[in-house]
């Protein structure tokens, strides 16, 4: 077992900045630093993916399509490991990744952590790796059993990007792959909308925590009044209160206004990963432990109810 | 048909955290359990499916955890949104508590029960994982989609047409054969409440206590839990409304100008 294989993930013939993050976090790890890019035709995405910090380029061509499908990618890593076996492999903690990275640490017993945030080698051979839990109210020290490599998905965002201009050898693989028994038939985009959180240089953004579909109104106004785009968390979406295209997060929009007001927002992972490049984050919430606190530049431990009142007296 | 939903006992923090003298757990007495969040869409769908179904024989939901017997709270809140019946899985302590422990339990049941579809919550809102599910479809020999956002079941041809919520919202149009697993996204549906007849109903219902044996390594240990450093943190602004108000207002001034 040596060196780290980092699973290069691409969509729609771009490679994902979580691939470019990957490849920094791989610097701390066993050399040398592997990059895998699977796909029918993976050449086209190889000059992406040759980094600084990249040793080696693996194009594994698989598949009938670019697009993602879970049996596909499953074989094509057991092919790769087959062949030899990494200390360490790393994935982006995304929705293709839990698709098939879980299944191929249970088929041959990796060490397996998913949203990690920090790894390192404590000693050679001894890979630790921190992750949260609870709520992110908790952090915890994972290591793994000896004797297999460690697969870990990686939360994006926290590592910078690697830089272009690598030097990396190149190899190529060609795996003869049986049809995925989920096949990817098209895509759908989300529904065009009005508004568009993403230019707005002022959010006001509402979670879970304003309780009813009743005080939605009041937040409405209170945005309109303060000069604010109104935003929400997924549970909004979720609960039917707002369309989709006012949700921040991973499975919404990246945002990035100068000021990210934030009520009733706990700061789930796939909350903060939307917004957590806002200029000035401002949380109000009445748990003093909330996750949100941690990205935010004011805080107050307060009922939101009390402060919205306050605030549209001033307004 | 026959559809198993996977379900968890979630533990949240209230106000208060403490570490246990084991240094590798937060003393369980400042934890407030309830039905993972997940799991009540997934469990939704699969009552669904059966209505959708209904005027056929043999259609049933059952639902399966994994944990210790105040677990049986998830499972009864199960019962009594219409889950037809209950087994929980007998679990270790923290060191079994690992998705691929938890799996490998898991299995053991599909292997008996041998249904038509599988469901699981995408993850739980303790652990964010989102391993569970596709470790238990690998090791049960199924065909799985992740992170479902919509699901269209055609009993004629067994197979369902599905969306798998990417990043942003895009949504991938995917086809899967039955028997298989699905991971389940929030938003899915809109979950019934229970009435109070049924609930009380549920808790009059036997649940099945089982033991499944889960051999071969776990995909990690937890060596150490702590309370991370408040770091620089965000600066506060105080505990009167009004003055909290009025310094958001003036630092959204300075900070817009
Ligand atoms: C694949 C995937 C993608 C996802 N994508 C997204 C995404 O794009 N965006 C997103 O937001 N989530 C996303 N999620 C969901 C995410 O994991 C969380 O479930 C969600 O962000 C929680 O939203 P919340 O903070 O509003 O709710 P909660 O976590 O329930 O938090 C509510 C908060 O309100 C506080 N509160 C309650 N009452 C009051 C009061 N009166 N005054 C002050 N504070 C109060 C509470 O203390 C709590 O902190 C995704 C999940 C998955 C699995």
């Amino acid at each position: 077992m040596s060196g780290t294989l980092v699973l290069a993930e691409h969509l729609g013939g771009k490679v994902r900045d979580v691939t470019l993050e990957l490849v920094t976090a791989a610097q701390g790890l066993p050399r040398p630093v592997t990059v895998a890019v699977i796909a029918a035709s993976p050449e086209a995405l190889l000059d992406s993916v040759d980094l600084v910090g990249v040793d080696e380029i693996v194009a594994v061509r698989a598949g009938e399509s670019d697009d993602f499908e879970n049996d596909v990618y499953q074989q094509a890593l057991d092919t790769l490991l087959d062949g030899s076996e990494p200390e360490v492999i790393l994935a982006g903690f995304t929705v293709n990744s839990m698709g098939y990275a879980p299944a191929v640490a249970a088929r041959r017993e990796l060490g397996f952590a998913s949203d990690v945030f920090s790894v390192e080698v404590e000693s050679p051979g001894t890979i630790v790796a921190t992750r949260a839990f609870y709520g992110s109210k908790v952090h915890g020290e994972l290591t793994f059993a000896a004797g297999a490599p460690v697969l870990l998905l990686l939360r994006p965002t926290v590592w910078a990007p690697a830089t272009p201009g690598g030097s990396a050898a190149r190899r190529h693989l060609s795996l003869e792959t049986t049809p995925s028994r989920a096949r990817h038939r098209g895509y759908r985009e989300p529904p065009p909308s009005e508004v568009d959180i993403t230019t707005s240089d002022f959010l006001l953004s509402i979670g879970r925590g304003i309780g009813e579909r009743d005080n939605i109104e009041r937040f409405v106004e209170l945005a309109e009044k303060m000069g604010a785009t109104l935003a929400v968390s997924r549970p909004i979406v979720d609960a039917g209160w707002m369309p989709s295209a006012r949700q921040v997060g991973q499975s919404g929009k990246t945002v990035k206004p100068k000021v990210y007001l934030a009520f009733g927002i706990s700061g789930a992972v796939q909350h903060l990963a939307g917004m957590k490049g806002a200029g000035t984050i401002i949380a109000v919430n009445s748990d003093p432990d909330a996750a949100i606190f941690s990205v935010a530049d004011f805080g107050a431990v307060l009922d939101l109810f009390d402060v919205a009142d306050e605030l549209d007296k001033l307004y | 048909m026959k559809t198993v939903v996977c379900v968890k006992q979630v533990a949240a923090l209230g106000d208060e955290v403490e570490i246990d003298d084991s240094g590798r757990d937060v003393d369980h007495d400042y934890l407030e359990s309830s039905l993972n969040e997940w799991d009540v869409f997934a469990l939704e769908e699969a009552l669904r499916l059966k209505e959708s179904l209904d005027g056929q024989d043999g259609h049933e939901v059952v639902v399966v955890t994994v944990g210790d017997e105040e677990c049986e709270q998830a499972l009864r809140r199960c019962l009594a949104m219409g889950a037809d019946r209950a087994i929980r899985v007998e679990a270790g302590g923290i060191d079994e508590s690992d998705p691929l422990t938890t799996a490998r339990r898991l299995a053991g049941i599909i292997g008996r029960e041998v249904p038509d579809l599988v469901l699981c919550g995408v993850q739980s809102s303790d652990a964010v994982q989102a391993a569970t599910g596709v470790m238990l479809a690998e090791l049960a020999g199924l065909p799985r989609v992740a992170v479902v956002t919509s699901v269209h079941y055609d009993a004629t041809s067994a197979k369902a047409q599905v969306h798998r919520e990417l990043e942003g919202g895009l949504l991938d149009e995917v086809e899967v054969g039955m028997p298989a697993l699905l991971t389940i996204q929030t938003g899915i549906n809109e979950p019934r409440y229970a009435n109070l007849r049924a609930i009380k109903q549920a808790n009059a219902k036997e649940i099945e206590v089982v033991n499944v044996p889960s051999e071969g390594p776990r995909a990690y240990t937890v060596r150490k839990m702590f309370v991370p450093e408040k770091g620089d943190g965000a600066e506060m602004l105080g505990s009167d409304a009004a003055v909290v108000a009025a310094r958001i207002a003036e630092i959204v001034r300075a900070r817009l100008s």
